[in-house]
């Protein structure tokens, strides 16, 4: 659908964006992730026309919109964008909505069949007659994406759409972008710094760091099998263990970190350097005297609890077992088990849940 | 102070009495600056819009100059107009010293700096975010441009108001370029500057009231059109 083709934004000498080749499929979900300031919102006003390139191309359907001014219009005009900020203008939410038909020169009475069906679909139909400027952040955010919708465009770019929003408003306008995908079959390219956003919403994740795509793929390989040291940390995996790896009997290898020793699946040889990944969601942990049981979790390690922090109905808890483990577990477990900063607990790991890559650092 | 208080009581005589001299000299003012504004509009809103969204070298150099002028003296408005269209310049065979036209074109080149400068600021308060919002719906140049002046309709009107509060209270002009010709050219300035070089304190003080009262319905009258017809 989208190609973009050695892509690079200079805005005066800072270089925003560094080469980028990233390929668009049709009716996909695809996510932009990656920290603030690394590039995202530059790329999809790129992707948006709104900008052009310093370099490179982007080709939307076939078409190089490097082309002319009226080119690039009519291309424009088959998308949709969201912006992160919702801007409206002072008037009603009706005719917010209708600029794009009007842009286009859609026939008067086409255009209120339209911007009602699109209000329709944002789930708010009753607001037409209100004031744009007067509704909640929520609200006006549903209203650009029912603007942007109004003209049916191919792809809807959508630039950070939660950021600035409540939970609750959130979740309706996730489910409104997984429905618009589902529904009518619209390409949806989207920002977000939320990783958990993207793991929600998308077929398929971009990574972009400093300017750089660094990693592209389904969900799970972001968050299983993380490219990199920074793409690990930036998804959530908090514990990156570096060892050597001592065995490796058909794929199932002993790796040394310390003096401990981790089993894992790799397929790396032995004596290399490699990093372990560990998400903290596949750390369990148990109290000692219940260590007796048999468990499938290969890496049982015994360790003093050193920090706890809440997250909502979860607990984030640093286990000290000579290396550092971070595991994740519900407020519910850790009430019943008892933990506390200070107790010994043993901390199971199963040898698939462990993703090793080569340490080239 | 008796003569503002019979001032008072004389400016409702003279509007209840309909005082036809009156009534010729305020529909007069209103006829000259309502066109001089009209006529400053249709040039500084365009011109406002080419300036702002165009780049250009020497842009801020020329908003200075526009700004400098908001506090051009108005005789010398007065002045520049007169050497123009006086029988020998360059616009003299159009007659248009001393006749209401005149005053006019007069007017509207004392206002046209203030009102060039309001409309330059009121779209610069047009966030750059609507901007990229109208182009990413689609809108051409033209069709992006022609929403962001009306979005900034508000401030755009300020500035008329100020435009036409100018021309309407303003004398050096109507005085050099009208000439002050009683059922020609007086306008209710004019009328009091000549009421006060005359002893009639009180009828010049009249004339003053009338003129605000005038005012206030013109800025009204705009305000309700432009809630009445841009929602």
């Amino acid at each position: 659908m989208i190609r973009i083709e050695a892509v690079t934004k200079k805005f005066g000498e800072t270089e925003i964006l560094k080469t980028i080749n990233l390929k668009i499929l049709k009716g996909e979900i695809f996510t932009l992730i990656g920290p603030s300031g690394s590039g995202k919102t530059t790329l999809l006003r790129l992707i948006d026309l709104l900008d052009s390139p310093t370099t490179g191309k982007i080709v939307f359907d076939g078409t190089d919109t490097t082309e002319n001014e009226k080119e690039r219009l009519s291309v424009r005009r088959r998308m949709g964008m969201v912006f992160q900020k919702p801007a409206v203008l002072n008037t009603t939410v009706a005719e917010n909505v209708a600029f794009g038909l009007k842009f286009r020169g859609v026939e008067e009475s086409q255009v209120d069949k339209r911007v009602h069906s699109a209000l329709d679909l944002v789930g708010l139909p009753d607001f037409s007659m209100r004031k744009a400027i007067t509704l909640s952040g929520g609200e006006m955010q549903r209203v650009s994406i029912a603007r942007a919708m109004v003209t049916e465009p191919d792809v809807l770019l959508l630039d950070e759409p939660t950021a600035n929003l409540d939970p609750v408003s959130s979740e309706i306008i996730e489910n409104l972008i997984l429905r618009i995908n589902k529904e009518l079959h619209t390409t949806i390219i989207l920002s977000t710094h939320d990783m958990i956003q993207g793991q929600r919403l998308a077929d398929r994740i971009g990574v972009i760091m400093d300017g750089r795509i660094v990693q592209v793929g389904t969900t799970n390989d972001i968050f299983y099998q993380p490219a990199g040291k920074d793409i690990a940390r930036f998804v959530g995996i908090d514990t990156i263990l570096k060892g050597v790896v001592k065995t490796n009997d058909g794929g199932h290898a002993e790796i040394e970190i310390g003096s401990a020793l981790f089993e894992a699946i790799t397929s790396i040889r032995p004596g290399q350097r490699v990093a372990l990944y560990i998400r903290p969601e596949e750390v369990t942990l148990m109290l000692p005297e219940s260590g007796s049981k048999k468990t499938s979790a290969r890496n049982q390690l015994s360790g003093t609890i050193t920090r706890m922090v809440p997250l909502g109905p979860l607990i984030r808890v640093t286990v000290d077992c000579g290396t550092l483990l971070i595991a994740l577990i519900t407020r519910r477990s850790c009430n019943e088990l008892g933990l506390a900063v200070g107790a010994v607990v043993t901390a199971g790991v199963k040898a698939s849940a462990i993703h090793v890559i080569t340490d080239t650092s | 102070m008796s003569e503002i208080v019979e001032g008072f009581s004389q400016a409702i005589n003279l509007i209840v009495t309909l005082n036809p001299d009156l009534l010729q000299i305020a529909a007069l003012s209103l006829y000259v600056s309502l066109c001089a504004t009209l006529l400053a509009a249709v040039i500084t809103i365009p011109l406002g819009g080419f300036i702002h969204f165009h780049e250009f070298r020497g842009k801020q150099a020329l908003v200075t100059l526009i700004q400098t002028l908001y506090s051009v003296p108005t005789v010398i408005v007065g002045l520049l107009v007169y050497f123009i269209i006086s029988r020998s310049g360059p616009l003299g065979f159009f007659g248009l010293l001393y006749s209401p036209e005149g005053m006019i074109l007069g007017q509207a080149v004392l206002i046209i700096p203030i009102m060039l400068g309001l409309v330059i600021t009121a779209l610069s308060g047009i966030s750059q975010n609507i901007r990229d919002t109208l182009v990413s719906l689609g809108a051409t140049e033209s069709q992006g441009i022609l929403e962001i002046i009306r979005e900034a309709r508000f401030a755009i009107l300020a500035g008329v108001i100020l435009g036409f509060g100018r021309a309407i209270s303003e004398v050096g002009v109507a005085m050099m370029i009208g000439g002050n010709i009683r059922g020609e050219t007086r306008v209710l300035t004019t009328a009091i500057a000549l009421g006060t070089g005359m002893g009639e304190f009180s009828l010049a003080i009249a004339l003053g009231i009338i003129l605000l009262a005038i005012s206030m319905m013109v800025v009204i009258l705009m305000k309700f059109i432009s809630r009445r017809y841009q929602p």
